[in-house]
């Protein structure tokens, strides 16, 4: 007879996945298909034909077709500098990782006070004299500096966290890999290239896949820095469960998203590896 | 090929308090094998990292064929390396590591892979071409290190413990392998390590190292038999070579050195240190045991080591190591008599450990 104590010492996660994870999820899956009458396309019908949930998505998209290889880009290079030990590494290292302690809403109200008409980058501009008012950086008819402007508090809240992430798998690779690509004639690009890179290939992809979760599930600085202005896919959920009072479509952009995260982790796992058999 | 000259090589790590080198100055011929040997920490790998590049002397000079590289990139110096830990790629297959640094040079894809053929056959590789290293032995991965560095034709090949990571066996065979593979390629070669016994069997000239400072070099045989100072005798021979401190005095106009009752003859030049210590070093094995002369000692531990015996025994309260033939039989407590070949004897300075010429 074969154990039953595994399933035993199982159960407890069992039940708490089920309860926390599971069911949740059966009952948004329920709400964005099912109505009075049963099942029910009536709230996606609902939802695609809504003014703001194509933008959304297009938003949402775009921040983070923007964000992540520029996030990826910043955080190989600040890890690398920090690889070199300069001085002061210690401050560096810690003035870099501040934004990860800062919240999300704190941090969306800290670039709308520069953003804003009257804000920090306005004044500069008008007291330099390059500009007659400041610019509408954050004005609805204007999407690209919306855009730009949310980019950039997304960079900088967030890009310190693919860094610790980068940074702590650059000191699991040793450095003779990179000291026998230098002896062997590798420039500085080719040595990131052909070694740092692809020894780097599981941190990057952790970082990777966490970055887009977290990007889709960007919510609070857009919300801060332009309110409904610049929608987003988590906003919307927001916006249909509390304003709208429609869980049910708001259950189903909770869903897209979910959709957009499982696709987009998968295809990481697949692509960003390292080849069969080289680990 | 080329010749390879280090200048008053000094190197004091940031927070250190001693220099990690101190002042080195070594010249390796075209085409010559040279061994750093040393205990570690002795600076060996530091100076070798400075001659690769990857670390930056605070002052000296390096000059490879005539051209001074001392702030040079490593990749501007033209020479390989094989690393103590390999540092084979994981992420490249066998091929792609061997050719490595012929495609960071520009070499096309076809000379690479012959090269890479060639080196492959040379160090029985061609099987594992294919695959990542991680499917190899530890044995494998080593040849593959060395494959990658010799299909460079580089000035300077270097080798950092190369044989330190291998099993005993293992490390045994290859280290006659890696001998004839060297003198058929016959590149200029510095090789570090803490064993003497590679140090010895590899080496045309063997360099040894203490504390950053360099105590000797020269050809295995010389120092081996002539250790510059007691560090030297010591740190190369198992067992090492053993030391005893006597008075000189005289006995019949000549002058013999006195271990507390018993004594043997002095060289005459050695005639001035009259009244004072001195030490005597002799190799285990170049102690003889027969009948009468030299030294009268008292067996205390006999080893057999399979091929000989190791004989430890006390005269006058001081413990001489003694190397006898395997079939030698004696219990503990015998007397012994030990002929000390006059020239197998080696005379140091109690105070400076220097050898001190007698000839």
């Amino acid at each position: 007879m074969r154990s039953r104590s595994p399933w035993l010492l199982l159960l407890p996660s069992l039940v708490l996945m089920a309860a926390l994870f599971g069911w949740p999820l059966v009952q948004a899956v329920l709400a964005a298909f099912r109505d009075e009458g049963g099942f029910t396309l009536a709230h996606w019908q609902r939802l695609l034909t809504d003014p703001y949930f194509l933008p959304a998505l297009r938003n949402t998209v775009l921040l983070i077709v923007i964000v992540l290889p520029v996030q990826l880009a910043l955080a190989i290079g600040m890890a690398l500098l920090v690889q070199a030990r300069p001085r002061f590494i210690g401050g560096h290292f810690y003035l870099w990782c501040v934004p990860l302690a800062i919240s999300e809403l704190a941090a969306g109200l800290v670039w709308l006070s520069v953003f804003d008409n009257r804000g920090y980058l306005n004044s500069l501009l008008v007291s330099l004299g390059l500009s007659e008012n400041g610019v509408q950086w954050l004005s609805y008819e204007n999407t690209t500096t919306m855009l730009l402007t949310v980019v950039i508090a997304e960079i900088w809240r967030a890009t310190s966290l693919v860094f610790v992430i980068v940074v702590a798998g650059m000191q699991v690779i040793p450095r003779d890999y990179d000291e026998a690509a230098q002896v062997f004639g590798a420039s500085l690009g080719q040595r990131l290239r052909h070694v740092t890179l692809p020894l780097l290939m599981p941190s990057l992809q952790v970082a990777l896949i966490l970055r887009t979760i977290l990007a889709l599930q960007a919510f609070a600085v857009a919300q801060a820095l332009t309110g409904r202005d610049f929608p987003l896919l988590v906003g919307e959920t927001y916006e249909w469960y509390v304003n709208l009072r429609n869980p049910a479509v708001s259950s189903a952009v909770a869903l897209v998203v979910l959709a957009l995260s499982l696709g987009t982790a998968l295809l990481y796992l697949r692509t960003v590896r390292q080849p069969e058999g080289a680990r | 090929m080329a010749e390879l000259i280090l200048r008053d090589l000094a190197k004091t790590y940031p927070g250190a308090s001693t220099r990690a080198t101190d002042d080195v100055s070594l010249d390796v011929a075209d085409g010559e094998f040279m061994v750093l040997l040393g205990p570690s920490g002795c600076g060996k790998t530091t100076l070798l990292r400075m001659v690769a590049g990857l670390e930056l002397p605070d002052a000296g000079q390096i000059v490879i064929g005539g051209k001074d590289v001392t702030y040079l990139e490593p990749r501007r110096r033209n020479l390989s390396m094989v690393f103590q830990s390999y540092a084979v790629f994981p992420n490249k297959k066998v091929a792609d590591n061997i050719g490595f640094g012929l495609r960071m040079r520009g070499v096309p894809a076809d000379g690479v892979r012959r090269k890479v053929e060639w080196a492959a056959d040379l160090l029985q590789l061609r099987p594992y071409l294919d695959r990542y290293p991680s499917r190899l032995s530890g044995g494998q991965r080593q040849r593959v290190a060395v494959a990658r560095a010799i299909v460079m034709d580089a000035d300077i090949l270097l080798m950092d413990e190369p044989l330190s990571n291998l099993d005993a066996l293992l490390r045994l065979n290859f280290r006659a392998e890696l001998k004839k593979l060297v003198a058929e390629l016959g590149t200029t070669t510095l090789y570090v390590t803490h064993d003497q016994v590679e140090a010895l069997s590899l080496g045309d000239r063997v360099a040894v190292l203490r504390d950053g400072v360099l105590v000797q070099c020269g050809p295995p045989g010389a120092v081996y038999d002539e250790p510059a100072d007691e560090f030297v005798g010591g740190f190369l021979g198992s067992p090492p070579m053993n030391f005893l401190t006597g008075t000189v005095c005289t006995d019949e106009g000549r002058p013999r050195v006195d271990f507390g009752g018993q004594s043997v003859p002095v060289p005459a030049a050695l005639s001035s240190y009259h009244g004072k210590r001195l030490r005597l070093g002799i190799r285990p094995e170049a102690i003889q045991l027969g009948d009468g002369g030299g030294l009268r000692g008292e067996l205390q531990v006999l080893e057999p080591l399979g091929a000989s015996a190791l004989l430890t025994t006390d005269v006058c309260g001081q413990t001489i190591k003694v190397q006898a033939p395997a079939t030698f039989r004696a219990e503990p407590g015998r007397r012994l008599a030990l002929r000390l070949p006059v020239d197998q004897c080696r005379w140091y300075d109690p105070e400076t450990s220097l050898l001190l010429e007698v000839r």
